[in-house]
C-alpha cells in the first residue's frame, strides 16, 4: 500500500472518533490531514497550541498572513467565531482538560498506554514541544500512525524503550491495520483495517493484544 | 507631568544588550519574533547570551540566526527541530540546551513576571523532565515544582504601540510576547505601528504599557 494510501486511511478512521462540539488538536503529520475528513455535520473547533481556537484550512495562494501560522509554522485561515491568546491561556486550554481530544503521531506505543514521540537518544532530539502539556491535558489522547515503522518493525510494543513523552497517557491506537484501546486490562483491539487480517495486525504488534468479541472492519 | 519618552533608535536600544546577558525572545517558528532586533544583535555580534524562546526557527530565520552566528552559550526552549544547526551546536557541545515542554516554559515565565516562586504542573512527571526536579502531591495527584525563569532583556513584537508602551499584537504572533514582556528587568518593544496616547482604547490593550521600556519602529 502507498504511503499516501495508508495516511488516508489512518486520518479517515480518527475522523470518525471525533464528536459534534468537540474541541480538538491536532499534531503534525498524519492527525494534520483528520481536519480534511470531519464529516460536515459534525462540528469540530480545532485549537492551535501557538494561540488560536477556531483553525481554518489553508488560504488561496497570494492570500497567506504573514502572522497566522498553525503550530507547524504553515500558513492557514481562522474561522468566524475563533479567538487568540497568549501561550498561557493556549496551555492553560490544553492543559486544563479544555481539550476533549489530541491527536498525535508516535514513535513507540506500549501496553500501558506509555507513549513516546519526542527524542531518539544520540540520534535526533527535536524537543517535546506541546506534546508532553497535550497528553497530560487533553481528556481524550488518539495516536494516529503507521502501524510498523519503515524497517517493518512494530511500533506497538510491550515496553518502549525511547524516552516517553507521557506515562498512561494514551486512549485509543489508529493505525492503517488496527483500532486498538487501551484498557486496564492491556490493548484490546476492536477493528482492523481494509485489507488485513487479524493474523496480520498480532504479527506485526510486539504487545499483546486482547481480541474483541466482534472485531470490525473499517 | 510629562510622559517618560520610550520611543528609542534601534542602534541606542539594542546598544543596552552586552556579552554573557540573558535575553527572552518572543515568537513561535518566528512568528511574531522582532526580526529587525534579531538582524541587529547579530551585527552588534554580543556572545556567550543565555536565549530563552520557544522554538529557534529556522536557520535564516528569527533566533536561528542568532545561532547560526554562534551567540548562544546556553538555550532554553521547547523545540529545536526546525533548526539542524542547534542540534549540531547541542550534539558537539557548544551550547547547553534545556529543553522544557511548552506549557511549562510559558508557566515559569509567567511565574516569573507575576512573583510566585514557582509552579506545580503535572506535565512531565515520569519522563526524563522529572530529573533532578522535586515532586510534590496535592490531593493525590503528582506534580512537578518548575521554577521561574527571569531575564536581563525581552525583545517583544507587537503590532501596534502607543507612546505609554500599551501594546497590540496580531493574530498567532502573541503566543510568547505579553508573557516575556513581565518576567526582565528591560523590556525593548519593536512595534509594526507607533500611535499617540489615547489612540488605543483601553479596553483592547493587551499588554499594559508599564511593563514596557523601550519602543522602537520597524527598521
Amino acid at each position: 500500500m502507498d504511503s499516501k494510501l495508508i495516511k488516508e486511511i489512518i486520518a479517515k478512521r480518527v475522523a470518525k472518533e471525533l464528536n459534534d462540539g468537540d474541541v480538538v488538536n491536532l499534531g503534525i503529520g498524519i492527525p494534520t490531514l483528520v481536519a480534511n475528513y470531519i464529516p460536515e455535520e459534525v462540528e469540530v473547533t480545532l485549537q492551535s497550541e501557538n494561540g488560536f481556537l477556531g483553525l481554518g484550512p489553508a488560504p488561496l495562494p497570494g492570500e497567506e498572513n504573514q502572522n497566522l501560522t498553525n503550530a507547524g509554522g504553515k500558513y492557514v485561515t481562522i474561522n468566524n467565531g475563533g479567538a487568540f491568546f497568549d501561550s498561557a491561556m493556549s496551555f492553560a486550554i490544553i492543559r486544563g482538560g479544555h481539550v476533549d481530544a489530541t491527536v498525535l503521531g508516535a514513535l513507540q506505543v506500549d501496553q500501558q498506554g506509555n507513549l513516546a514521540n519526542w527524542m531518539i537518544p544520540g540520534k535526533l532530539v527535536p524537543g517535546m514541544g506541546g506534546a508532553m502539556d497535550l497528553v497530560t491535558g487533553a481528556k481524550r489522547v488518539i495516536v494516529a500512525m503507521e502501524h510498523t515503522d519503515k524497517n517493518g518493525m512494530p511500533k506497538i510494543l510491550k515496553n518502549c524503550n525511547l524516552p516517553l513523552t507521557g506515562k498512561n497517557v494514551v486512549d485509543l491506537i489508529i493505525t492503517e491495520k488496527a483500532l486498538i484501546e487501551v484498557t486496564t486490562e492491556g490493548l484490546l483491539l476492536r477493528e482492523i483495517g481494509p485489507g488485513t487480517s487479524v493474523d496480520e495486525v498480532v504479527k506485526s504488534t510486539e504487545a499483546s493484544l486482547i481480541l474483541d468479541d466482534n472485531i470490525k472492519v473499517f | 507631568m510629562t510622559t517618560m519618552n520610550k520611543l528609542m533608535s534601534i542602534d541606542e536600544a539594542m546598544a543596552k544588550i552586552t556579552d554573557g546577558m540573558t535575553i527572552m525572545i518572543g515568537g513561535f517558528l518566528g512568528v511574531g519574533t522582532p526580526e529587525g532586533l534579531i538582524n541587529k544583535l547579530v551585527e552588534h555580534d554580543v556572545k556567550n547570551l543565555t536565549i530563552i524562546a520557544n522554538d529557534t526557527a529556522f536557520v535564516d530565520k528569527g533566533i536561528g540566526k542568532l545561532v547560526v552566528n554562534k551567540q548562544l552559550s546556553k538555550l532554553i526552549t521547547s523545540h529545536i527541530g526546525t533548526n539542524p544547526e542547534t542540534g549540531r551546536q547541542m550534539n558537539e557541545g557548544e551550547i547547553e540546551v534545556e529543553l522544557v515542554p511548552q506549557g511549562t516554559l510559558a508557566e515559569r515565565i509567567r511565574a516569573a513576571g507575576a512573583g510566585l516562586g514557582g509552579i506545580l504542573t503535572p506535565t512531565g512527571v515520569g519522563t526524563l523532565v522529572q530529573n533532578n526536579k522535586e515532586l510534590i502531591k496535592v490531593e493525590n495527584n503528582e506534580y512537578l515544582l518548575e521554577l521561574p525563569l527571569r531575564a536581563d532583556v525581552a525583545l517583544i513584537k507587537a503590532k501596534k504601540a502607543d507612546l505609554k508602551g500599551n501594546l497590540l499584537f496580531a493574530q498567532s504572533a502573541r503566543n510568547f510576547n505579553p508573557l516575556m514582556a513581565t518576567a526582565a528587568n528591560l523590556v525593548i518593544v519593536q512595534a509594526e505601528e507607533i500611535v499617540d496616547i489615547g489612540e488605543i482604547d483601553p479596553d483592547y490593550v493587551m499588554l499594559p504599557g508599564i511593563f514596557v521600556d523601550i519602543i522602537v519602529g520597524e527598521a
